[in-house]
C-alpha cells in the first residue's frame, strides 16, 4: 500500500485550511463582493469557485476536491426561493442533503463539506458563516483520509 | 398466505406456476416474448433465457439462484423488440419482488412503455448468498448444489457441505419487504401472476442500526476494509437495472473527473457517486453485490440510501407509477437541517 509520509502541516501550529467554495452567481457571489466592498473582515482561507447557479453543482465536484486535497469544501446558494433560475437550489437542497448524509456513512468527517445559504444583501452573514467554516474546518484537520495518495 | 414448506416444495410450486401463466399468455397472444430465468450452466448460477414458443416454456426455472434482474435487459432492447411490420412486441418479464419494482420504476423513469408489459408475478423465497458460500468452501470447485430440508448443500470433488438456508441468503433477501411484485388500481392491467397488494412499505432499517453507531473513524476504516479489494471492473454497474446511462460518469473522459486507479480514494469515490446516482431509485434487489467478482456486498448502502430517501421524502422506489422519483422533484418546506447557521 501507500507510504505514508509525515505531513509537516499536519503537525505545524501555523497550518491553515484551504477551503474551497462553489458560490451562485446571483446571490453568494454577490453576498461575497458586498463582504468584500464593505471591508468586512474575513479569513483568507477560502477560494472562490463562481457557478451559475447552486444547482450547477454536481456532487461530483464536492467528492472530487476532497479527493484533490482541500481541506474543506463550502457550497453556498441563494434562500429557497430566491432562486434566479427559480428553482435550482431547491433540487440542489435535497441532493445535497442525500450526498451529506452518504459522506457521513462512508466515514468522512461531518463538517468537511457543509452547505449554506446566503443573500446578495448579506455580506455581514456571509463573513460570519465563513469564520465559522473556517473554524470547525481547523478543528477537523488537514483532510488526509480521502486525499488521493498516489498523485 | 404462506404455507410453512420446505423451500424445495415452495420452490417448486413457484416453478409450476409461473410455467403455467407463460403457457397461458403465449396461448392467447397476450404476449409475443418472455424473459426468464433458465438453467446455469455452472453450479450457482442461472442464466437469462428468451423465449417465443409455447413448448419452449418449459425451460423457464425457479430456484433459489436467479439473483440477475431481468428489468435490466428491458431499456436496451425495448426500442428493438418488434415484428416484422415494426410493431412493438409485447413483453413477459417473469419478476420476483425486486424485478416488478425495478420496471415500475424504470416506467416512472419513462424508459420502458408498461402498456407493452406484462408483469408475471412470482412469490420470491430469497436468493442464495452464493459469494459467501464461495468463499467460505475456498479454492475448491463447486460442482453441484441441491436444497434439502431448508439446508444448502454444496458439493464438490471430494467435500461435502452444508449450509443452513435462511442465514445463507442475501443480506437484501433477508429484510425484503417486497417479495412479489407490487400491484395496484393504476397495475392491474400489467400483473398476471402472484402480486402484493401494497401501496407503502413499513421498514424499520434495525439491521443499519449497528454500522450506524460507529464513530467516523470506524465508519471509514469499515469501508476501506469492504471496498479495498474492488478491481473497478463495474460489474456492479452492469447489473444494476438502474444504470442504462449512454455514457457512464466513469467512462467520461472529457473531463477525466475520476482516475482509473484502483487507488482507495478513487474506489470509494466510484462507490460513493454510484450510490449517489441511485439514491431514490435503488430497488434493492442486491443484484450488485451478487454478480462482483471480488465478492464485496454493497447490500450496507443499499439500504442507507433505502433509508434516506425514505425518512427523507418516505418514498419507496418501484412501488407506485404515479410518484415521482425524489430528485427529480422538491418541495418547498423540504428539511435543511444541515445547512450551515449563524451562532
Amino acid at each position: 500500500m501507500t507510504v505514508q509520509t509525515v505531513d509537516d502541516k499536519s503537525i505545524n501550529e501555523n497550518w491553515e485550511p484551504k477551503i474551497i467554495a462553489f458560490l451562485c452567481n446571483w446571490c453568494s457571489y454577490a453576498g461575497a463582493d458586498l463582504a468584500g466592498v464593505s471591508r468586512i473582515q474575513y479569513p483568507p482561507n477560502i477560494r472562490i469557485v463562481r457557478v451559475p447557479c447552486s444547482g450547477r453543482i454536481n456532487p461530483n465536484f464536492i467528492i472530487k476536491s476532497l479527493t484533490d486535497g482541500w481541506d474543506g469544501v463550502l457550497v453556498s446558494g441563494c434562500h429557497p426561493g430566491d432562486c434566479h433560475y427559480i428553482s435550482g437550489n431547491l433540487v440542489a437542497r435535497r441532493r445535497f442533503a442525500i450526498l451529506n448524509e452518504l459522506l457521513e456513512f462512508f466515514g468522512i468527517e461531518p463538517g468537511r463539506v457543509n452547505f449554506m445559504w446566503a443573500s446578495a444583501a448579506e455580506g455581514e452573514r456571509f463573513a460570519n458563516l465563513i469564520k465559522k467554516v473556517t473554524k470547525i474546518i481547523k478543528e477537523l484537520g488537514p483532510n488526509t483520509k480521502f486525499k488521493k495518495k498516489w498523485c | 398466505m404462506v404455507l410453512k414448506m420446505g423451500v424445495e416444495a415452495e420452490n417448486q410450486n413457484i416453478e409450476k406456476s409461473m410455467i403455467e401463466t407463460a403457457n397461458n399468455l403465449l396461448k392467447n397472444k397476450e404476449v409475443d416474448v418472455i424473459i426468464g430465468y433458465s438453467k446455469g450452466t455452472v453450479p450457482l448460477s442461472s442464466a437469462p433465457i428468451i423465449i417465443r414458443r409455447e413448448e419452449d416454456t418449459d425451460k423457464l426455472i425457479w430456484n433459489n439462484l436467479c439473483y440477475v434482474n431481468l428489468a435490466k435487459y428491458l431499456v436496451p432492447l425495448m426500442p428493438q423488440l418488434c415484428d416484422s411490420e415494426g410493431n412493438s412486441l409485447k413483453i413477459g418479464v417473469v419478476s420476483k419482488g425486486c424485478v416488478g419494482r425495478a420496471l415500475i420504476h424504470l416506467a416512472v423513469e419513462k424508459q420502458i412503455k408498461l402498456d407493452d408489459i406484462k408483469i408475471i408475478g412470482i412469490p420470491c423465497n430469497g436468493n442464495i448468498n452464493r459469494k459467501r458460500i464461495e468463499k467460505e468452501i475456498g479454492e475448491s470447485e463447486i460442482l453441484e448444489l441441491s436444497i434439502v430440508d431448508n439446508n444448502i448443500n454444496v458439493k464438490g470433488k471430494d467435500f461435502e457441505q452444508s449450509f443452513p438456508f435462511d442465514e445463507y441468503l442475501n443480506e437484501l433477501c433477508k429484510v425484503c419487504k417486497v417479495k412479489s411484485p407490487p400491484n395496484n388500481e393504476s397495475l392491474a392491467e400489467v400483473c398476471v401472476g402472484e402480486c402484493l397488494e401494497i401501496t407503502s412499505v413499513e421498514d424499520d432499517f434495525s439491521d443499519l442500526d449497528e454500522y450506524e453507531s460507529k464513530s467516523t473513524e470506524e465508519k471509514w476504516d469499515y469501508i476501506i476494509d469492504t471496498l479495498r479489494t474492488c478491481t473497478r471492473c463495474y460489474a456492479c454497474r452492469e447489473a444494476c437495472p438502474m444504470c442504462y446511462c449512454h455514457l457512464c460518469f466513469v467512462d467520461q473522459n472529457k473531463p477525466i473527473w475520476f482516475g482509473k486507479t484502483t487507488e482507495i480514494s478513487e474506489i470509494i469515490t466510484f462507490h460513493l457517486t454510484r450510490a449517489m446516482h441511485l439514491a431514490g431509485r435503488c430497488v434493492a434487489c442486491g443484484a450488485c453485490s451478487s454478480v462482483c467478482p471480488m465478492g464485496i456486498d454493497l447490500n450496507l448502502i443499499t439500504r442507507k440510501l433505502e433509508k434516506i430517501v425514505k425518512g427523507r421524502f418516505n418514498f419507496t422506489s418501484g412501488i407506485d407509477i404515479e410518484t415521482l422519483a425524489p430528485m427529480t422533484t422538491f418541495k418547498m418546506d423540504d428539511s435543511e437541517e444541515f445547512m450551515l447557521e449563524e451562532d
